[in-house]
């Protein structure tokens, strides 16, 4: 997928004057945000399980080595077979190879990050295959021919008017024109018509895996639809694709993975369907794949393992992040110009393709922390914006007039004395100045602030003086 | 199959991977001691918290798993023996209008139940092509944890009938419910090998793709309903 990171600021004011997509971000809290919030207090273990499954992870990539090469043997062990892939083209490369192998005309898909990452549609089309998504959502943005905008829920930006264009656009001809599709039931269920033939005709079907397990080489996929069921069961061949730090130990651990994973989804229990997939079609097997193959991603990951941004691959995809982040809330998936949107794409996309592409994206952050707070693996998602901010810096690849302030401020700020005096003398000019509106409209060196918004007049003294009147005492 | 030169490749590929793993990790061979470690890790079985709400008497984790498969949209019928199960289920085709032809996993375990009192209903078996309204089957376990059903593929057990049918009905036996998912695995451990697939199926399909609205029946089966039969003592 093209990346338009280094766009991000023309992408949030073109997504801020978006009504249709503002409408849509509306309903984060109350759906997503209001579930998780449900589902935490009925079980009192979910912060004991966040801990494990951070010590589970971390645990892993110590050791990546080691289950890499036993998830490999025992994935041979059952018939299936494993493909290494270094970069996204090599990954494709093989893909196509598999395809090829069979003729395959066309490949069903469950929903797949990496499948996103590595740009996988656009080159099978051009290789004269084509990929039928078969997640609700993944389907309606293929037909509009547009990214994801968010890893669990890539539809969430459209409204139930967009996705009936889109329906009565590409299902010209199957259905009667007259027809209703203003509920989303009518919709769903023109989906499920059309994509239930395309599940029976398809000579490959394509899922990613939300975990790989060493001990047993089963790959796992979690879905609600049950699309990628029957993505992976009804064509000859199988095909996994995931990157390496999916891998997990056991069938134990992968349980209390998958017990934080749903409620910091979607705020659910369970997920409909957890699938464990384990080889291809056995001998007496009524229906499955003839062939299973695992298509191995790293792109980038080996090195992240050995470096400041490591804690990143703890990462379990479940979008809490981004459905609690107000950045995300008010800006949506797409600004942030790349396959992951939010907190943890702030953090991935620096450091998937650069800061010179990336470096504004862990700049669009309050530090709130609201999305440290919710991560089921608890990635100190802050410290990692921090450390890219902080690169970028040293690297001097934001502009002069921002360096030249942070530089301002910093040697303010390495003086405290006159950090006093400034802000003092300061405050007292603007607090004059402003007496008579008690705002400013308009400010030298603060039409970033003021262009948008007013700037309220300094009322009463500084903060530290304040909080020194109140008997406040430093540290 | 791959090309004698893609499979050089890959191989090349595997190599670099591992390279470049190992060089992040400081090491470029794990000594037998760690490794020894590991491997005890992989076959351990060690679990992680399981939720206290699972820790409960027979009777009253069957009535756990009935509430929770039922929060999951699930519907379930009790009845008292396998004898109740045909009437069951005619009773549920009836209330839907679907008709009496049922496409039924060909195990052996289901021929114990007499569908043959129940003449009206015309049971075929094996996997689905995607035409059936119906498919009934049984189940290796039931979680009660979050009221799900674990199933397993085999000859006995094809997986286009837990998701192609719009209607899945799964017969199950109350002895059949456990806590945790880790019970379940032991289960399956200590009676073979993994099979092909294993599905832990919670209610039916679902998606919240158009305006997080909830609906029911997106891909997969509009209506999961389970016929327990109450044989726990």
């Amino acid at each position: 997928m093209e990346s338009t990171s280094r766009n991000f600021n023309a992408n949030v004011r073109a997504a801020l004057a978006n009504d249709a997509l503002q409408s849509a971000l509306g309903k984060i809290e109350s759906g997503f945000v209001a579930n998780r919030a449900n589902a935490a207090p009925r079980l009192p273990e979910f912060d004991a399980l966040r801990d494990q499954a951070r010590d589970i992870k971390d645990h892993i990539l110590d050791n990546l080595d080691f289950y890499l090469e036993a998830f490999e043997a025992r994935v041979l062990e059952s018939g299936g077979q494993v493909h290494w892939a270094s970069s996204a083209a090599d990954a494709r490369a093989a893909i196509l190879d598999i395809c090829r192998s069979v003729d395959a005309r066309t490949v069903t898909k469950g929903k797949s990050m990496i499948a996103e990452e590595i740009g996988l549609n656009d080159f099978l089309e051009e290789n004269g295959i084509e990929p039928v998504e078969t997640d609700l959502g993944e389907y309606i943005i293929q037909l509009r021919k547009e990214p994801p905008s968010h890893i669990i829920a890539p539809a969430i930006h459209l409204v139930k008017e967009q996705i009936e264009e889109a329906f009565r656009g590409a299902h010209e001809g199957m259905f009667d024109s007259g027809r209703s599709l203003e509920e989303p039931r009518a919709l769903l269920e023109e989906a499920r018509a059309v994509l239930r033939q395309r599940f029976l005709d398809a000579d490959v079907g394509i899922t990613g895996a939300n975990f790989l397990i060493a001990a047993t080489g089963s790959t796992v996929i979690v879905t609600n639809e049950g699309n990628g069921d029957l993505t992976q069961t009804l064509p000859k061949i199988h095909i996994v694709i995931a990157s390496l730090e999916k891998v997990v130990p056991t069938l134990e651990d992968t349980s209390t993975l998958l017990r934080v994973l749903a409620r910091s989804a979607t705020g659910q229990e369970f997920t409909s369907y957890t699938t464990f997939s384990n080889g291809p079609r056995r001998n007496g097997d009524p229906d499955g794949p003839e062939q299973f193959h695992v298509v191995l991603l790293d792109n980038g990951r080996s090195e992240m393992l050995g470096g400041p941004v490591r804690d990143v691959l703890r990462c379990i995809r479940c979008g809490a992040c981004m459905n609690h982040c107000p950045v995300y809330g008010a800006v949506g998936g797409h600004s942030y110009g790349w396959v992951y949107p939010g907190p943890i794409g702030a953090v991935l996309t620096p450091t998937l393709l650069g800061l010179d592409e990336g470096r504004h994206l862990p700049n669009a952050s309050t530090f709130c922390g609201r999305c440290e707070s919710v991560c089921p693996v608890r990635i100190p998602l802050l410290s990692l914006m921090r450390h890219h901010r902080e690169q970028a810096f040293e690297d001097k690849l934001s502009p002069a007039a921002e360096r030249t302030g942070l530089g301002v401020w910093a040697f303010f700020a390495r003086h405290p004395a006159l950090y006093r005096f400034a802000t003092g003398l300061a405050m007292r000019a603007l607090a004059w100045a402003g007496r008579k509106q008690g705002r400013f409209s308009t400010l030298p060196f603060a039409g970033g602030w003021t262009a948008h918004r007013d700037l309220p007049a300094p009322q009463g003294d500084t903060f530290q003086r304040q909080w020194s009147a109140r008997g406040g005492r430093r540290r | 199959m791959v090309g004698a030169r893609r499979a050089a490749a890959m191989s090349a590929a595997r190599d670099a991977i591992f390279g470049r793993v190992r060089t992040s990790l400081g090491r470029t061979v794990i000594n037998t001691e760690d490794r020894a470690v590991l491997e005890a890790r992989l076959t351990g079985r060690k679990r992680g918290p399981i939720p206290a709400r699972t820790a409960l008497d027979t009777h009253p984790l069957i009535d756990l798993f009935v509430d929770m498969a039922a929060a999951a949209d699930s519907t379930i019928e009790r009845v008292a023996d396998g004898g109740a199960v045909p009437a069951a289920l005619s009773d549920f085709l009836a209330r839907y209008n679907l008709g009496s032809d049922i496409r039924m996993a060909p195990d052996p375990w289901l021929d114990t139940i007499p569908w043959a009192g129940r003449p009206t209903l015309t049971i075929t078996r094996g996997a689905s092509d995607g035409s059936d309204d119906v498919g009934v089957t049984a189940a290796f376990a039931a979680i009660a944890e979050t009221g799900t059903l674990m199933l397993l593929s085999g000859p006995d057990s094809p997986t286009t009938l837990n998701f192609l049918p719009d209607n899945h009905i799964v017969v199950l036996r109350a002895s059949q419910v456990m806590a945790a998912y880790e019970d379940g695995w032991d289960a399956l451990r200590d009676s073979g090998a993994m099979p092909r697939t294993v599905n832990f199926i919670t209610g039916p399909s679902r998606t919240g793709d158009i305006e997080q609205k909830i609906l029911l029946g997106a891909h997969g089966p509009r209506r999961l309903h389970i016929i327990l039969i109450e044989d726990a003592r």
